[in-house]
């Protein structure tokens, strides 16, 4: 018996998602347990077994992991030095001169690297890539001793404008291997050649910094993996939505640290392709956050220029996924105004909703949802602490209702209404950051909360209709099932058009191009086919943002390109500046192994569908919409007939998420299992 | 009928989205590196009858929160006065006028009236710093300016664009008095459509909830705004609390303004009266009235972020005795200071007056300067004159929750500084060292922030080097028993002399040649309670990390230090008890 299934599995916060498939017979497995966060392979071999997967028969695992996010956001970093140009140490932490929020003068801020391991090196080059300084290599050896001595086990060069002239690095970096005791060493230009010594050296410490944890976690996984018979090759999600096998991810470990988000992303990409609904706005509701990115054409965009917290950039390509600070746990308060307030403050997981039964006594949007029978109350029984609709209510009335006059499920509808104000707002501005316009796309909503107010959100958006895929709890799952090979590379240009040297333009893209062919060329996966896109950054000369000009092939003549910019330009402002002329910023080349195809309607295997609506139907509870309560059908979804065809209101459930239909809506299904919501009524 | 309060709070969100959206569209069009990556800009929604603030992006400057409604009302009131021509629809007036209620000349004002049917229904007015508007100096900040005509090119509120079409002949008048004219039409564009993005979106709310609705609560959110602000200044204890804030001179006299400040609550108002700050100043560091009321109102916003921006929350706020002070400069005193230096010195006299009855809220004094570093020269490489602004950051204040940020930005301002990378790649400069002013954070049990100390050498051709900076007599305030911070030090290495301004912190046009070294420390933030109550073992710290010296451990702190490093519990007892 061959090779021949593939596995896709995603550790997330609370979960690990796993999605099998034999192309063969067609046959699709899926598994879902808790995740094992101290050691996050455990929980990926435990939903191995669930799933029943044979690993001698496994050709190819895909992963998704949250383990350098974490390690980043929890500041659990391996110890870390930094070696930098003399006068040089304190960049890390005196950073771009900010603060955390625009009123309140307070905040707190750790540099990645604390000082005592942050040493300098007479060396110096100027800003065209002069030597000023020769680098002091007996100063370089003594700091590089001083760091070991104080236990660093990963190390980082980082010297000012390595950009442009990476000698000085590149013989630090010689030196090292001479005397480091690890494979961890990280130059500061080799993963962004890109001026801008903070953002260079941050990521550059990022991934120092999370290399040695990456590599042992993904190390241990393979093991795992190969004892259980596995003969394969492990891959990793990258933050760009493509993978990267196991044995060099650690070498360049900040491009994982946005590998969950991403993996969603890309399952949304493909199903949206696959729906032919390819213009998504992506909207990833869950317990503290909500995750929103764009999808045009059936390409996620893609941001150089991700800050992952405060004072945080990540300059590596990454799928851009914006956080809005709503989730389920998000709280409800009234302010000194007697105005209902909903968020910024989250319950989190712990204590949680009041409907968690762990203590939490704030309500939350989670319990608006359960007093609004939008969740169902019967799943307070298995709740560990024992909670009552009666507690929750009471809770509505004491904290919401009595200062806003409202009865309790008023006030649950009001919280509603304002977290889907406030969401609708945020997603807008993410759109129209990205100079998208969110009526011309489709909401694709996903994660524990999407689908439930994922109506409500489009119809305040104005966006016409709502795509829930089959399974929209183990979507980051399926994107790494799915997701393709890929690898980007970004080189500065910086040069006004009138003097750019359009053939090595072409020459830079072409180079870049072939590199990425030579690198999918290595791995073991199987590519149908392989895709380039070249983008140029560009800007009209004085200005500093960059807009994104897509190329269709290398070779462009200088007119064309002017003119190519200058509608992009009117598309995005509405302006005309005739009279300035255009520079370039950057030249990108992505390229794109596509893997062979998935069938999504497997996903929903037809035997367990229902002849009839009617069988589908487990009865119904009443639901408040627009303060009327309405008798709403309760749906299960994996039985629903494939041509089934309805008008809300409509509960749909399924193993972890429950989709909403409001009245006036009305549903279909289309041939992947996906259910569209046509949003009646848009204002 | 009065409106729900779950109809007024959507509505409040979406007039807030409007906002937000015009500060973004301004943002990314903008060609002004001020306006593009600075975020010095800002966009707001004002009423038709008055001018008051209905809304306010978000990201804006913080130093426009109060300007952009003074300035509106004196629009207004020039067109009721028959001054100025009354609005038509798709017109946009720009002024830049700092005493009708501006800030200094490169902060220039759109306003645009918006209208549903024949009726003015509100104006749309955004702020965005140009990065010139002619006068002496290119930038406009001139440490020695005596008079405003010195400054640039001042504009009466005028209509640039007239239904919709720009005044080619008022345009040119512009482009002839100030520099860099040419790439000056990408911003007004820019600004233009941001004004535009926000008739469309306001169109869309308008049509949705009903204009009467929208205007009932927009009347209602003034309301509440001011009863939410009074219930925080319940918090404050009644009475009088009185502070003083120096600035080091004007840059002309050498000697330092005082901004004396006494606040009081009185019931449910509360007073901030400068009567006896000090007279207006010869040089450049008057306040005009609009940029003083809102330095007071920005500070309260500091203090509590949680009332949304609106003319309601400055309304149980009283301000007075500015008359006849620098606070409340006229014709044709010279301003440009007002917007960067004394706005923050303002906002720093209300934190001071006020920590020790917020003590949980307000922070002891942040660097209050925006260190304002101007190089002007020749470049024989490229063959290009050029101005260079390098912009600093200082130390925050202690607070009750944390030690102050290093290097943050001013109070008044958002933006990012400038890599070095960057400015080594534009201008003839080597930056000899980038790092934080080591022991400049103001001793307390939450010591303030550390500034920043960098030095650059000049590396070909003639230059002069301006300073506006302040802070250099005396370091930011200390609160409840925390120290100051390290005061501000400008040194100028010429060839084997070293140089110290006379007013320390503000010079113009010293001359530089190739190898001449400027040397800048900024300030640290003031520290927060008694420095003897700081945790030995987090001064141990900072003497680890090099952030002060053992000497300043024992003679600041009261900790006396092992030889491993370590707190010495016994000694640093007897210090502390001594």
């Amino acid at each position: 018996m061959g090779r021949r299934q593939v596995i896709g599995v995603d550790v997330g916060g609370t979960f690990t998602d796993l999605i099998l498939m034999d192309p063969a017979s067609g046959e699709v497995r899926l598994a879902k347990v808790p995740s094992t966060l101290d050691d996050q392979s455990r929980g990926v071999l435990n939903a191995v077994t669930e799933a029943q997967a044979s690993l001698p028969e496994t050709a190819l695992v895909v992963h998704g992991t949250t383990t350098t996010t974490n390690a980043v956001l929890e500041r659990k970093l391996a110890r870390t030095g930094i070696l930098t140009t003399a006068g040089f140490r304190d960049v890390l932490e005196l950073g771009r001169r900010t603060r955390p929020q625009a009123y309140g003068m307070k905040g707190d801020f750790r540099p990645l690297i604390p000082r005592d391991l942050r040493l300098d090196v007479p060396e110096r080059m100027d800003a065209q890539g002069r030597v000023v300084t020769p680098l002091d290599e007996e100063a370089l050896r003594t700091a590089a001793r001083t760091l070991l001595e104080r236990g660093c086990q990963a190390v980082v060069v980082h010297f000012l404008h390595a950009y442009r002239n990476p000698a000085h690095e590149l013989r630090a970096g010689e030196i090292l291997k001479e005397i480091w005791p690890t494979p961890y060493i990280t130059l500061g230009h080799a993963l962004l050649s890109e001026p801008r010594e903070y953002e260079r050296g941050v990521t550059a410490a990022v991934n120092a910094s999370v290399q040695p944890i990456l590599d042992r976690y993904v190390q241990n996984l393979a093991a795992g993996l190969a004892q259980g018979g596995y003969a394969g090759d492990l891959l990793v999600m990258n933050g760009n939505g493509g993978m990267v096998s196991a044995t060099r991810v650690a070498e360049e470990a900040a491009r994982t640290v946005m590998s969950g988000p991403a993996s969603g992303v890309m399952a949304a990409a493909f199903t949206g392709r696959a729906a032919g609904i390819p213009d998504l706005l992506t909207y990833d509701m869950g317990g503290t956050s909500t995750d929103v990115a764009l999808i045009r054409g059936a390409e996620p965009a893609v941001s150089n220029e991700i800050e992952v917290e405060y004072a945080m950039p990540i300059h590596v390509p990454m799928v851009d996924v914006r956080t809005v600070g709503a989730g389920g746990g998000s709280i409800a308060q009234v302010n000194a105004a007697g105005l209902l307030e909903v968020g910024p403050e989250s319950a989190g997981a712990t204590p949680g909703p009041i409907c968690y039964g762990r203590g939490g006594t704030r309500p939350t949007i989670s319990d608006a949802n359960l007093l609004m029978g939008r969740l169902d109350p019967a799943r307070l029984k298995s709740v560990e602490g024992g909670v009552t609709l009666d507690q929750v209510r009471a809770a509505f009335a004491d904290q919401l209702g009595a200062p806003l006059g409202l009865s309790p499920e008023e006030a649950a509808e009001a919280v509603i209404r304002m977290a889907n104000v406030k969401m609708a707002g945020a997603i807008r501005m993410v759109s129209v950051s990205l100079g998208a316009d969110p009526r011309d796309f489709a909401l694709f909503a996903f994660g524990g909360a999407g689908p439930l107010h994922a109506a409500a959100l489009a119809r305040e958006l104005g966006v016409p209709r709502v795509l829930v895929p089959a399974r929209p709890g183990i979507t980051n799952a399926l994107g790494c099932l799915v997701a393709d090979l890929r690898h980007d590379f970004t080189e500065a240009v910086g040069q006004p058009l009138d003097q750019l040297d359009m053939a090595a333009l072409a020459d830079t893209l072409t180079r870049q191009a072939a590199r990425g062919r030579a690198l999918i060329e290595r791995e073991e996966v199987s590519v149908e086919e392989i895709r380039i896109t070249h983008v140029l950054e560009m800007q009209f000369i004085g200005q500093t943002h960059l807009l994104r000009v897509p190329l269709d092939s290398p070779d462009i003549t200088r007119e064309a390109l002017q003119a190519k910019f200058e509608q992009i330009y009117w598309d995005r402002f509405q302006v005309r500046l005739e009279k300035i002329s255009a520079a370039v910023a950057t030249a990108s080349t992505a390229v794109i192994g596509r893997r062979a195809a998935f069938d999504p309607a497997r996903l929903l295997p037809p035997e367990n569908r229902a002849a009839t609506l009617a069988e589908a139907c487990r009865g119904s509870r009443p639901v408040l919409f627009d303060g009327q309560w309405h008798d709403t059908p309760l749906y299960q979804r994996d039985r629903l007939p494939a041509d089934a065809a309805f008008n809300g209101p409509a509960i749909l459930e399924q193993m972890d998420t429950t989709t909403l239909v409001p009245p006036g809506d009305r549903v279909t299904q289309d041939a992947c299992g996906n259910i569209l919501i046509e949003i009646g009524g848009a204002a | 009928m009065s409106l729900d309060p779950i109809t007024l709070s959507v509505i409040q969100a979406g007039l807030q989205q409007v906002c937000d959206e015009m500060d973004l569209a301004f943002s990314r069009a903008a060609f002004s590196p001020v306006i593009a990556e600075a975020n010095d800009r800002s966009d707001g929604i004002y009423a038709a009858s008055d001018g008051a603030l209905i809304a306010q992006g978000a990201q804006g400057l913080p130093v426009f929160v109060g300007t952009m409604q003074d300035s509106t009302r004196q629009l207004i009131e020039r067109i009721n006065s028959g001054i100025t021509a009354a609005p038509e629809p798709d017109d946009i007036y720009i002024v830049n006028d700092p005493y009708l209620g501006g800030t200094h000349l490169m902060d220039v004002r759109f306003a645009r009236p918006y209208y549903r049917g024949d009726k003015l229904f509100c104006w749309l007015s955004n702020t965005g710093h140009w990065p010139d508007t002619g006068g002496a100096v290119p930038g406009g900040f001139s440490a020695s300016a005596t008079s405003v005509e010195q400054e640039g090119l001042r504009l009466p509120p005028v209509k640039l664009f007239k239904k919709g079409v720009l005044d080619q002949e008022i345009w040119q008048i512009i482009c002839s008095n100030i520099r860099v004219a040419d790439q000056r039409i990408g911003d007004v564009q820019a600004q233009s459509a941001a004004l535009k993005t926000g008739a469309a979106r306001l169109d869309q709310l308008l049509d949705r909830y009903g204009d009467d609705t929208v205007e009932q609560a927009i009347a209602e959110l003034h309301a509440r705004s001011a009863t939410q602000m009074r219930a925080f200044l319940s918090e404050i204890p009644e009475g009088r609390h009185g502070a003083s804030a120096w600035i080091d001179s004007d840059g002309v006299v050498n000697a330092p303004l005082e901004i004396r400040l006494a606040v009081t609550r009185t019931g449910d108002r509360l007073r901030f009266d400068f009567t006896g700050s000090s007279a207006p100043c010869t040089g450049p560091m008057n306040s005009v009235r609009a940029t003083t009321l809102s330095s007071v109102y920005l500070a309260m916003r500091h203090i509590f972020p949680e009332v949304p921006i609106s003319a309601g929350a400055f309304e149980p706020l009283d301000i007075t005795g500015i008359e006849g002070t620098f606070l409340d400069a006229h014709y044709p005193r010279p301003v440009s200071g007002c917007a960067a230096e004394v706005s923050q010195r303002i906002a720093e006299a209300v934190f001071a007056a006020l920590a020790p009855a917020l003590p949980a809220r307000v922070t002891a004094a942040p660097a209050g300067t925006s260190g304002n570093f101007a190089l002007g020269g020749h470049d024989p490489e490229t063959d290009a004159d050029y101005v260079m602004y390098q912009l600093s950051g200082g130390g925050y204040g202690g607070n009750a929750d944390h030690d102050g940020l290093a290097n943050g930005c001013s109070t008044i301002g958002i933006s990012k500084a400038p890599p070095v990378e960057i400015m080594e790649a534009r201008f003839p400069v080597l930056y000899l060292h980038y790092a934080l002013h080591e022991g400049s954070g103001g001793a307390g049990r939450h010591r303030g922030g550390f500034g920043l100390d960098y030095a650059l050498q000049l590396r070909r051709g003639a230059a002069r080097a301006s300073f506006v900076m302040d802070h250099g007599r005396d370091g930011p305030l200390g609160a409840l028993g925390g120290r100051d911070g390290a005061p501000n030090q400008v040194r100028v290495r010429r060839g084997d002399t070293v140089h110290i301004p006379d007013h320390l912190s503000k010079e113009q046009d010293i001359p530089l040649a190739p190898g001449d070294i400027v040397h800048v420390r900024t300030p640290g933030g003031g520290g927060y309670g008694d420095p003897l109550a700081r945790p030995p073992e987090a001064v141990a710290e900072d003497v680890r990390l090099g952030r002060y010296s053992t000497d300043e451990a024992r003679h600041l702190f009261g900790v006396a230090l092992a030889a491993d490093g370590t707190a010495d519990d016994a000694k640093t007892r007897q210090l502390r008890q001594g």
